[in-house]
């Protein structure tokens, strides 16, 4: 019997359909009882901005052009088919109407299961973005080797 | 202390995933009883429930697809 199930989420991607199914794994797994750790590293740190909607965030002049672009969970694109922000509205529409969990109501799941979320270091500094510009939740800002102790044992995916 | 979850909207993982919520506020020896649809969710959620320790005292047929789970912490 597996006492110690465990599940870590590499979130790379920033986008709508795969950060639905990053926080669909994380909350699923957290329900079933395992310990879920997920890691946002590059365009997933969008997930976990505090300030959701577009904002000039970081401190030079090309952090903040990201900052813009990068506009939270609300204008997150689907990775294909997104015909100019279409996508996700289209897909939204879907999900209500089949009763599927919407990916804001995953994550506030995600907080009350407690699962672990950390932040990658390397792209926080790309992208000028300090702890304090994440939500609460956010355990840790952590590096690689970090990240792979805390996955030690258990299974990892890269989404 | 007795409380009701009705989950035959949901699909998964919500379904489950509410039911941990849920089950995670109760206190020693109160009582969850959860309505969910059959399929996934009346397969999953009592195993799930027995899996992290806690006790499904029945499962029963209410009418249609809706049946009845209830679980004691």
């Amino acid at each position: 019997m597996a006492e110690n199930k465990k599940l870590s989420i590499i979130a790379f991607s920033g986008d709508f359909d795969k950060l639905t199914a990053v926080f669909t794994l994380g909350t699923g797994a957290a329900a079933v009882g395992y310990e879920v750790n997920i890691f946002f590293t590059f365009w997933g740190l969008d997930a976990i901005k505090k300030k959701q909607g577009r904002s000039f965030t970081g401190g030079n002049w090309l952090t903040k052009i990201f900052g813009f672009m990068m506009g939270g969970l609300k204008v997150t694109p689907t990775s294909r088919f997104n015909f100019l922000g279409a996508g996700p509205k289209i897909f939204r529409y879907l999900m209500k109407k089949n009763n599927v969990a919407t990916l804001e109501e995953l994550v506030e799941a995600a907080k009350a299961l407690g699962i672990n979320m950390y932040a990658c270091e390397m792209a926080m500094h790309v992208l000028g973005l300090k702890k304090k510009d994440f939500i609460p939740e956010v355990k840790d800002v952590l590096g690689v080797a970090s990240f792979l102790n805390l996955s030690d044992g258990g299974q990892t995916l890269f989404i | 202390m007795k409380k009701v979850l009705d989950i035959t909207k949901e699909h998964c993982p919500m379904t489950f995933v509410k039911t941990k919520i849920e089950l995670s506020k109760l206190n020693d020896g109160d009582i969850l009883e959860v309505l969910l649809a059959e399929g996934e969710p009346l397969d999953n959620v009592p195993r799930n429930a027995k899996e992290q320790g806690y006790n499904v005292l029945s499962i029963e047929h209410v009418e249609g697809t809706t049946h009845k789970v209830t679980i004691k912490k």
